[in-house]
């Protein structure tokens, strides 16, 4: 499912602590912080690490690779944005399913997203005079194990 | 725990009112909000000039609506003289502002705290639905999005109905749990606002009317959404020993839950299957010698009808993950059945006092005041009052004197 036209969007405000996580996608990498003294990745992004509370953090590429953790069809025009309905999801990243982003997944027909799909990032770009962003949004990861569903796991009661 | 130390001991209810409450009354909030303020000073059977504390939530901010007067609006309107005052939304949910004049009453700042919550979303959206209620007025235009909504907006993902979703789609996954089961949590309110004179909606609603409404935001229908209005509830916060002599027979402040030990966040709970309400309803346990079985009535939040199930399990009411089963059918929480559970109708039913009415519903019933809906299998002694969802929880535990 072609997914055309560039949706209206209200853009994140750029700022010193998580601009970079905004424009990230330029080169087509997702970034996230991580902290140089115990490797701890932080999001949202903070001015200090939570755990030794060292302030020795940079952005660092992740691999763009993730699963869907939760995720809801919206049909519900609660504002301009993309054709409906569409899937808004939480993912979270293969390098740490602890950290996971709000995000959309297109790519796919709504009714085909499962908890525990694999996916993988692809950007969104948006220009304005408040300065240009690259949304990370996700689609169905077509290098992923077909047969791999980890978080079927995590299921209770099967 | 020592008894002693468990300080909301020492606060009870000792008055409740409300203003008119509708879709859309067209009359000022601030009107609305001392309507319900005097209302609750006259039930108690105290002059105006006993109050000596006021809190509400969230103040005098938030988006269009959603605040219908804050403490300062109302300290001024009222000429009240304060030992004590406080407001804010970065609270233990609605009813942590409550929990706060409880805390104040027993450290002695104050011995009648007026608490009210106001909202005013019925005629704040006009006639542009939740739309009209949304960040930039919904419209395109120069706004950017900036701190937690930096995280959802841009994702058009603005509403609170798309974040617990994603809770109740979690639970589902892991429990199984369908529509089937949540539609008992509609049904069984609309059932009980036919009995509530002052709820919005009051016609019967069928399983056939849930199942056939339009999606909102999958696995929730137009009817899992609670029902945007305009009203105030206020309430009297008392020191138990200045309770003594008025009108009612106090309602005791058993315990309270205020905690959160996950993080503060809606996209990045550790455990999504449940929320902020597995901490605070946890710690209320801690704080009593009752247990969930001697609950008789339980008043809990269903700004959307997932946040009830979630907030049984929670409070240790259902075993995590058994929601579904208990609310099958309906007929365990219905008036007449072995936990009766949102007997004015919710907001989904009632309308979206946003916490407050849960706590007033609460209170009528223990005081046995509920007319038609009245719980009588049994006048119930112990009930819960719990709102919020999300990252925003608080809840407490109320007995009849």
């Amino acid at each position: 499912m072609a997914n055309t036209e560039v949706p209206f969007r209200i853009l994140p405000e750029l700022n010193d602590t998580s601009g970079f996580f905004w424009k990230s996608g330029e080169d087509g990498q997702l970034r996230f912080l991580r902290c140089g003294e115990c490797g701890t990745r932080l999001h949202p992004p903070q001015p200090m690490c939570y755990v030794e509370h060292s302030k020795n953090l940079a952005p660092e590429p992740v691999s763009g690779r993730g699963r869907v953790h939760s995720f809801s069809i919206n049909y519900q025009p609660w504002m301009p944005g993309p054709e409906l309905p569409f899937v808004v999801a939480i993912v979270e990243i293969e390098e740490d399913p602890r950290v996971r982003l709000t995000t959309n997944i297109v790519g796919c027909a709504p009714e085909d997203v499962a908890v525990g799909m694999p996916v993988r990032v692809t950007f969104e770009h948006h220009s304005d005079e408040g300065g240009d962003v690259w949304l990370p949004l996700f689609e169905p990861d077509p290098d992923a194990d077909a047969n791999s569903k980890s978080d079927a796991a995590t299921r209770k009661g099967e | 725990m020592d008894a002693n130390s468990i300080l909301e001991r020492r606060a009870c209810v000792t008055g409740i009112g409300q203003s008119a409450i509708g879709r859309r009354l067209g009359i000022n909030p601030l009107e609305l909000t001392l309507d319900s303020c005097v209302a609750a000073v006259e039930d108690a059977g105290l002059e105006m000039s006993d109050i000596d504390g006021l809190v509400t939530y969230p103040g005098a901010a938030g988006p269009s609506g959603f605040s219908g007067a804050g403490a300062v609006q109302v300290h001024e309107a009222l000429r009240l003289k304060l030992g004590w005052h406080d407001s804010g939304i970065e609270a233990p949910g609605q009813l942590g502002s409550v929990i706060k004049a409880c805390l104040a009453v027993a450290a002695g700042l104050a011995r009648h705290v007026l608490c009210f919550r106001s909202v005013w979303e019925g005629t704040a959206q006009g006639t542009k639905g939740r739309a009209g209620l949304m960040p930039g007025g919904g419209g395109r235009g120069n706004f950017r999005a900036s701190g937690f909504s930096e995280w959802t907006l841009p994702f058009s993902a603005p509403s609170a109905a798309v974040w617990i979703a994603m809770f109740a789609q979690r639970h589902f996954h892991l429990y199984g749990t369908t529509r089937e089961q949540m539609a008992q949590i509609a049904l069984n309110a609309r059932a009980n606002a036919a009995l509530n004179p002052d709820a919005i909606y009051r016609d019967p609603m069928t399983m056939d009317d849930y199942m056939s409404a339009r999606l909102i935001s999958t696995p929730f229908g137009l009817f899992d959404c609670d029902v945007p209005c305009d009203g105030s509830t206020a309430f009297v916060i008392s020191h138990v020993d200045a309770a003594r002599d008025l009108r009612h027979t106090p309602v005791r402040v058993e315990a309270v839950g205020t905690a959160l030990l996950g993080r503060p966040s809606w996209d990045q709970f550790d455990d999504l299957s449940t929320m902020a309400n597995r901490d605070a309803g946890a710690q209320l346990w801690t704080r009593t010698e009752l247990t969930p079985s001697d609950v008789d009535i339980v008043e809990a939040y269903d700004g959307f009808s997932f946040l009830t199930m979630s907030w049984l399990e929670a409070l240790g009411l259902v075993p995590v993950g058994e929601s579904g089963p208990f609310v099958e059918g309906g007929q365990r929480i219905a008036r007449d059945g072995e936990l009766p559970l949102n007997t004015h109708g919710g907001q989904l039913s009632a309308g979206r006092l946003h916490g407050y009415g849960f706590l007033h519903e609460a209170v009528l019933q223990l005081r046995g005041e509920a007319g038609e809906r009245q719980v009588t299998r049994k006048q119930p002694q112990v009930g819960i009052a719990a709102a919020g969802g999300g990252n925003t929880c608080g809840c407490l535990l109320l007995t009849r004197e």
